[in-house]
């Protein structure tokens, strides 16, 4: 299946929270929206998940707009952080179900999850803590193995070995049965080895789309004495700059030719990887005002 | 497990090491499968991309081999191809930085041959 948004904006009221969006998603792999609280991420999650129209501009899916299209919205599970409070069901009881308005919904699996999960159970829903009812959601979205499947922040909640576990299935899930996967989360350095491709939201408009290992690959560390690594970082986009001693660490956006590497080494300076979290940190922090 | 890496190296380079550390000290022989790029991924939590990036340049040089929908395989002759090329780097790798701290601490070369034969006796009382 395909997603598609054309300038694409969303407002609540007079307060507009996505702005001229674009972006297009086909192949079967693992998406990471990733945004600051406020960015717009569930807004842009729930247009896709058919929960929301857009105010203006266009979402399609296969070339049509999803809203109250219900060939599409078999096709997308949109899993967030539902207020299960009427739902007193057990999670044996409602996986049974699920499968008559989920035509790929695999039951048994769906089970083994229920145990992997420690959700067996007689108790509804309701009676859950937060983290089991997100563990649920999960449970929901991997058996449902709709071809775009939406996790937005489902993890709240969740310790970290049912995180852990949830990982671990997600990307089993993705090799038996490859779907688009859009995982929104702010706990980047946690998952960012999940994401073969990253959409990074910034005050309501997208600020990049690219695969994981291009965007990596556009920021290096620089460290060194403070003369050498400020010779070397001139003229290059900085951003962030750490300072102990006489040592100076830069983080530079833009990869390096080989003829800086060179320079690098002349100046005996060290080049090391950046992590996603750090380049995250940096390109979505706000503008700083100078006094 | 991300801790498992150092920051000055590319982790791609690393992920290869791994692997060709099982293929040296004989943990993979000929023909032997070696671990999928899910495997790694999931048991190192480095991204997929990175993981590829690192086996594929193995598979580039020959030192693994893909049987398609199977999985990656040991070359012929890989261990002494990797032993070939790790000796090559040795001086660079290892002797320049010990030449250089060496150097900066006034250790004189007769010194770091005594340490050397120290380390390798305490290793050999270690093996038993």
């Amino acid at each position: 299946m395909n997603i598609k948004a054309e300038n694409l904006c969303f407002s609540y009221g007079s307060e507009q929270v996505l702005h001229h969006i674009n972006f297009e998603i086909s192949e079967p792999k693992i998406y990471g929206v990733l945004g600051r609280n406020g960015a717009g991420k569930t807004s842009l999650l729930s247009l896709i998940g058919s929960f929301r129209e857009p105010t203006s501009g266009q979402l399609l899916i296969d070339g049509e707009p999803p809203f109250e299209n219900a060939r599409i919205m078999q096709n997308v599970s949109f899993l967030y952080n539902k207020d299960f409070s009427g739902e007193t069901d057990s999670p044996s009881k409602i996986i049974e179900d699920i499968r008559w308005y989920r035509p790929n919904f695999d039951l048994e699996y769906g089970k083994e999850l229920i145990k992997k999960f420690h959700l067996e159970g007689k108790k509804g829903v309701n009676k859950l803590s937060k983290g089991q009812q997100s563990a649920f959601n999960v449970v929901v979205g991997l058996a449902s193995r709709t071809p775009i499947t939406i996790f937005d922040e489902v993890y709240l909640g969740m310790d970290a070995p049912a995180r852990d576990l949830f990982y671990k299935e997600l990307l089993k899930e993705q090799e038996r049965h490859p779907r688009i996967i859009l995982l929104s989360t702010h706990l980047v350095s946690e998952m960012e080895y999940l994401f073969d491709e990253v959409l990074i939201i910034k005050e309501g408009r997208l600020l990049l789309q690219e695969s994981y290992d291009e965007l990596i690959t556009r920021g290096v560390t620089v460290i060194g004495s403070k003369e050498a690594v400020d010779a070397f970082a001139a003229g290059k986009e900085v951003l962030n700059t750490e300072q102990l001693g006489d040592t100076r660490s830069v983080t530079l956006y833009g990869k390096l030719s080989e003829e800086d590497e060179k320079y690098a080494a002349e100046l005996g300076l060290s080049i090391g990887p950046v992590s996603l979290h750090d380049l995250f940190v940096q390109l979505t922090k706000e503008e700083q005002t100078h006094a | 497990m991300k801790n498992a890496f150092h920051s000055d190296k590319p982790i791609y380079v690393q992920i290869r090491e791994i692997v060709e550390d099982q293929i040296i000290n004989e943990q993979l022989k000929v023909n032997d499968q070696a671990p999928s790029t899910n495997q790694l991924v999931q048991f190192y939590k480095v991204n997929h991309a990175t993981v590829s990036k690192g086996i594929n340049q193995l598979v580039e040089e020959g030192i693994l081999y893909k049987k398609r929908g199977i999985g990656m395989f040991v070359a012929e002759g890989a261990r002494e191809k990797i032993i070939q090329k790790r000796r090559q780097s040795f001086i660079e790798d290892y002797i320049v930085a010990l030449v250089r701290e060496a150097e900066k601490l006034g250790i004189t070369n007769e010194e770091i041959l005594s340490y050397i034969q120290d380390v390798k006796g305490r290793e050999k009382t270690n093996e038993h």
